[in-house]
């Protein structure tokens, strides 16, 4: 299943440095190896109630660091499966980052964005252009990632893109920049 | 060997072993650049490996890359405190039957690794965050989430990206009361939690030959609460004294050039610094054991793969010897592996810690993941030489946890309150 280009969705604002043990706290992540049930758990550490608040589009907005802390795919996961279709964030925290690639997340690193966005805006992200539309109709152009990475997000995760190619994306990877 | 890359005196530790190992042959050194490195040994433990292995199923591969390199580890909710748990490890007992990997139970991964595997030059991924540690003898050691882990374990290769180092400089050596638990919280104090994100430290200076290499797992593994992906100390005297106690070899050393570019450097007198404390909430909120003395606590937690060592529990026992912990406060022990723990009976310590009043546990990472072995209740007080302080890190979202190291968690059991561990040494 491939990820539409144009995500259109209802935002939640979070601070800087969100860690994993606040998106879903341990012992719910150890206890389960169902995607829908972490959902239920998702955001926990701000509000247990999340799951019962968040709408099927909804995207998050973030500032610095997100997804720090423990390597835990349960937090991309839970967010995933909580039906948030995308997360915008100031920057993230390294394996938190790779795990929405791996999972089929889409995460963009946007500096400022937080700053131009309130909770419930609507915003448009564009994984075509990789950038993300605020609602005085201003483009903010996501910092660059490799296009095998893009890629592999547009499949939707290592699963789908092996049960497709049967092989992962960066075996054909001749030289690549992140800077460039 | 390219023995050219080996002897350019312009690359990093991380630039130097990336361009040596990479798969592609060339020689890749700038910080952004994305590569393909050969693993030589994948870790996975019991809250990613479950999720690594469903994945492992959804993605239809047959069969793991080479089942030796491998290690399935049960350690963070070990033994099983309730059936969901039990669920998942006979999960990753079956999948140890059907393809051959590595099992091991009841030592925390990266103690054990460190005692049994790591060597200089290797590239080590494992689904765990604290993987780095395994920079304390100068590997190459990374966290990664649980589909890589899946893809890893079919290919047996994975991308990384070339980081930006930073270079710290110490000099001289710690004060009565400062280990290197004080140390790395400083340095996080210092550049932040995000501070060492996407980085590659380097521990330098002719301070690094007074660290042991407990000290240096400890200051490696903590480094990832300044998010970095290596934290590095190169191989020394005190490493090769390290390897011939544990009768290992291969030793395949690599060193930053003299002439490399770091994104920044730090510099640390180790004499200046005091025995540091987190406030709860965020790593990066250090401050002088001064600042927060007489702070309540219902709980002292001393463990996890942060400061589970011998020298840990060595220190912690000195200071209860002869003590009581406070009535009405509870003081766990839990050390970091089995070696460890057998260590602890032999010497005596176990039994310091039963007459003071303390519990000593098995080996697990226990009470720091909030999953067994000492949950914290509602409004509830630790204080804890575990690596995170977060949000409902050990229990409760209402509970508070202070870090400090073992000595410090040690003497604030005994008042019952935070307290200076220097009035007990």
């Amino acid at each position: 299943m491939t990820t539409p280009s144009i995500l259109k969705g209802r935002t939640w604002v979070w601070p800087d440095d969100v860690n994993t043990d606040i998106i879903i706290p341990f012992r719910f992540k150890a206890r389960t190896n169902d995607p829908v049930e972490m959902a239920k758990y998702a955001m926990y550490g701000f509000d247990p109630e999340f799951y019962k608040k968040v709408k099927p589009g909804d995207i998050f907005v973030a500032g610095k660091n997100f997804g720090g802390g423990s390597s835990r795919e349960q937090a991309p996961v839970a967010i995933k499966y909580s039906n948030v279709v995308a997360v915008v964030a100031e920057s993230f925290a390294r394996i938190f980052y790779r795990n929405c690639f791996a999972i089929g997340l889409p995460a963009l690193e946007v500096p400022g964005i937080s700053k131009q966005v309130k909770q419930f805006d609507e915003i448009e992200v564009n994984l075509q252009d990789w950038s993300v539309k605020t609602r005085d109709g201003k483009v903010h152009p996501a910092l660059k990632v490799p296009e095998f990475l893009r890629g592999l997000m547009r499949e939707g995760g290592l699963v789908e893109y092996y049960k497709h190619h049967k092989t992962f994306p960066w075996e054909k990877l001749e030289t690549a920049s992140i800077t460039s | 060997m390219r023995q050219d890359i080996l002897n350019d005196d312009s690359l990093t530790f991380a630039e130097k072993i990336i361009s040596v190992r990479a798969e592609s042959g060339e020689r890749i050194h700038h910080p952004g650049d994305i590569t393909v490195l050969p693993v030589d040994l994948a870790m996975a433990q019991d809250s990613t490996g479950p999720l690594a292995i469903k994945v492992f199923g959804d993605m239809g591969v047959p069969k793991v890359w080479d089942p030796s390199r491998i290690h399935l580890v049960i350690d963070h909710t070990f033994p099983a405190s309730d059936e969901k748990v039990a669920n998942l490890h006979h999960l990753m007992r079956e999948f140890v039957k059907k393809h051959g990997v590595r099992l091991v139970e009841g030592s925390i991964s990266h103690q054990h690794l460190l005692e049994n595997h790591v060597v200089p030059g290797m590239i080590l991924f494992g689904a765990d965050s604290h993987t780095c540690q395994g920079g304390a003898v100068g590997a190459f050691a990374t966290g990664i989430g649980s589909s890589e882990m899946a893809a890893v374990w079919a290919s047996g290769n994975l991308w990384v990206r070339v980081p930006e180092s930073l270079k710290v400089n110490l000099t001289g050596q710690f004060k009565k009361g400062v280990y290197a638990r004080d140390l790395i919280s400083h340095f996080i104090g210092e550049v932040g939690e995000d501070g060492g994100n996407y980085r590659s430290i380097e521990w330098k200076g002719p301070g690094v030959k007074n660290l042991s290499m407990a000290s240096r797992a400890c200051i490696s593994n903590n480094s990832m609460e300044c998010g970095c992906k290596l934290s590095i100390f190169e191989v020394d005297p005190v490493t090769q004294d390290y390897f011939r106690s544990v009768n290992r070899k291969s030793m395949f050393e690599i060193h930053a050039g003299s002439k490399a570019h770091y994104k920044d450097e730090y510099n640390i007198e180790l004499d200046k610094l005091e025995p540091e404390v987190a406030e709860p909430g965020n790593v990066d909120k250090v401050k002088a054991v001064g600042e927060v003395e007489g702070t309540p606590i219902d709980e002292a937690f001393i463990g996890s793969s942060t400061n589970g060592r011998y020298e840990d529990l060595a220190v912690a026992a000195k200071i209860l010897k002869g003590h009581k912990v406070k009535s009405g406060t509870r003081c766990i022990v839990t050390p970091a592996s089995k070696h460890v723990f057998e260590q602890a009976i032999n010497d005596g310590l176990a039994q310091i810690f039963l007459q003071s009043g303390a519990v000593f546990t098995n080996a697990t990472c226990g009470a720091c993941v909030g999953t067994h072995m000492g949950v914290l209740g509602d409004n509830e007080v630790c204080i804890s030489s575990s690596p995170r302080n977060y949000v409902g890190r050990m229990g409760s979202i209402t509970s508070k946890i202070y870090l400090a190291s073992p000595a410090t968690a040690a003497a604030s059991a005994i008042e019952g309150k935070i307290a200076d561990p220097r009035r007990y040494l």
